[in-house]
């Protein structure tokens, strides 16, 4: 954007109490107004963010039962509790064994659409609109639709299985069955959502190292391999983490597909209930157990933590010295 | 953009494959929204909408069980006013964040970025017991409320502020004696638009599809957002499934909406902020 700048000083100031007391006005306002714009994040922020993280960790501290008069200290009682909780470690293990199941091919898949989007395409937006599609859907909406179609006697999902000749699977009573189903819904709403961005970086990469490489005879595939996917590594690390974070935090998903007598603990024998799921039993109904429900939330918080860390150390090793991602793609 | 490679019958198919496995959960979602109930029971399961949505409507709404009307008004009031409200408040600290100078602001940036990593589910126990010492348990304001502005929001806006209002125009602004709100007003915002729609967008998608938050606390049934009233339909023990499915289907067709009103500037909003979020 071009501007034009009056290079020429201002007119010859007027001298003037007016004018002094306009210019102590200007003082003030180019120092003070900012924090007058940021004030509002920074004011909901301190009631409805830091004061409930602070308060969370003061409550796990306490044996802090919605029905009791007084809540006694008790140190880090609901924590070695917990620890010890065999509910809760079988939550833990649901959580991973949905995230891992759901994170790794949703991950390939969306690397595999990226690279089908980036050609040369008619109706670019229309295919990039269809796969984007189940990301804007309601999620409540979806776990319901795809309870269903995974329903043991109806379910479409056994019909088709049946078709081929496999026996109907107990999608909904079967541990890792129902780990299965609820990354399906996961993978479909969120693959288009990580190609899309995996796309927006492949588009960065330049074209003549392609070129190059075909001079020196690597064919379609091994150029993907040894150019696209380690120039896309920063962006697949975004990836990875914003998937960590969303599928350690799952709940809707599981909440809804499971119905029928307490549905919070994902199934009769809590096949999959998330550790999430496992704060909303302990901390509201049936159990209303403020103190140990806000234990399992800093718990959730540590596991996301670690998870998280465990995954980019993963990545960074792996590929080796791949260097600098490509301009745009490594600037965040 | 360079030139790109040519695309083979081979990728048409895969995409058809792809885009149609995208599709078919929704299509499907209103085959039965519009059939009646057997359809659930029919192998192989119709492929083509019947003449059943008005009968399933009419029934859905009267249901007393799931207060759909009330949740659909109540998702409406609650997504509009904070889509309102985080766009505002975004635009005005995205553009003291990019374009002001403060003492700490960098700090306080970091401070904001710092809170996008937290997991809602930490403030979740407190924040209910807040809610209820204000006595808005069960009421709109507790959804509405700690929403107002997001710290995604004030990020994004600074990130659009910093390369679309040019330096330049805000000095020649203040050298024709405007202060910083009438600068904000005439000179930030015009450049904000389109950063401030997709922010719009994907507010008002974000707080009508949320569910973990109004779950926790709004327990009167009577007072449902519209997700809680899909989890009361669902959690029923009569399984009228069609009635169920008219219910998702309504539930989702305002996102659908938006998507095709404004599919382009979302993706476009997405594959942005992965490069330069």
């Amino acid at each position: 954007m071009t501007v034009q700048l009056d290079a020429r000083p201002p007119a010859a100031p007027t001298p003037g109490s007016r004018r002094r007391s306009s210019g102590r006005l200007t003082r003030l306002d180019t120092r003070y107004s900012p924090y007058l714009y940021i004030a509002p994040f920074f004011l909901l922020f301190a009631v409805f963010g830091v004061y409930p993280l602070a308060y969370t960790f003061w409550v796990s501290l306490h044996d802090w039962d919605l029905l009791g008069t007084d809540h006694p200290f008790v140190g880090a009682a609901n924590y070695t509790q917990l620890l010890a909780d065999a509910d809760f470690w079988h939550a833990v293990v649901n959580t991973l064994g949905i995230f891992v199941i759901s994170t790794v091919p949703q991950l390939l898949a969306a690397l595999w659409l990226a690279n089908l989007l980036n050609r040369g395409l008619r109706a670019r937006t229309g295919w990039r609109m269809a796969v984007l599609v189940p990301n804007v859907t309601s999620t409540a909406a979806v776990a319901i639709v795809f309870g269903v179609l995974f329903g043991r006697e109806f379910g479409m999902i056994n019909w088709m299985l049946d078709l081929v000749g496999v026996d109907p699977v107990a999608w909904k009573s079967d541990r890792v069955a129902s780990w299965v189903a609820i990354s399906a819904m996961v993978d479909w709403r969120w693959t288009g959502y990580n190609a899309l961005i995996l796309l927006a970086a492949m588009q960065a990469i330049p074209r003549d190292l392609y070129e190059s490489a075909a001079i020196d005879g690597a064919n379609r595939v091994r150029q993907f391999w040894a150019i696209t996917v380690p120039l896309l590594k920063p962006t697949i690390i975004f990836c990875v983490i914003i998937s960590t974070i969303g599928g350690l935090q799952l709940f809707t998903e599981p909440r809804l597909f499971h119905s029928g007598t307490n549905p919070i603990r994902g199934g009769s024998l809590r096949e999959s209930q998330t550790v999430t799921m496992y704060m909303f039993e302990n901390a509201f109904a049936p159990h209303y157990n403020f103190g140990y429900g806000s234990a399992v939330a800093w718990l959730l918080f540590a596991l996301i933590a670690i998870v998280a860390a465990v995954n980019v150390l993963v990545l960074r090793r792996m590929g080796g010295g791949s260097g600098p991602g490509p301009g745009k793609g490594a600037a965040r | 953009m360079s030139r790109l490679w040519r695309a083979s019958p081979l990728t048409y198919l895969a995409l058809v494959i792809a885009a149609g496995m995208s599709v078919f959960p929704i299509w499907w979602m209103f085959v039965v929204a519009s059939r009646s109930s057997d359809a659930m029971g029919q192998l192989p399961p119709p492929m083509t909408p019947g003449g059943n949505l008005g009968a399933n409507i009419a029934r859905l709404f009267d249901n007393t069980d799931a207060y759909f009307l009330t949740g659909l008004i109540n998702s409406t009031i609650v997504a509009c006013t904070v889509t309102v409200s985080v766009v505002f408040f975004a635009s005005l600290a995205g553009f003291a964040f990019a374009k002001l100078r403060f003492r700490g602001r960098n700090a306080l940036l970091l401070a904001i970025i710092a809170t996008m990593m937290v997991p809602t589910q930490l403030g979740v126990i407190p924040l209910y017991m807040l809610m209820t010492r204000l006595q808005w348990n069960d009421r709109l304001p507790a959804v509405i409320v700690p929403a107002l502005v997001t710290g995604f929001g004030v990020f994004m806006m600074r990130q659009y502020a910093g390369q679309a209002v040019s330096d330049e125009l805000i000095e020649a602004a203040r050298m024709d004696g405007c202060g910083t709100a009438r600068i904000w007003w005439h000179v930030v915002v015009p450049a904000l638009r389109p950063a401030a729609a997709v922010l719009g967008l994907l507010t008002f998608m974000t707080t009508w599809n949320d569910f973990l938050w109004p779950y926790a606390v709004l327990n009167d049934p009577a007072n449902p957002t519209v997700q809680l009233s899909l989890r009361a339909l669902s959690d029923g023990y009569y399984q009228d499934m069609s009635q169920v499915f008219t219910g998702t289907a309504i539930a989702t067709l305002p996102l659908l909406l938006v998507f095709v009103l404004f599919g382009r500037q979302i993706i476009g909003g997405i594959m942005e902020g992965a490069v330069k979020a």
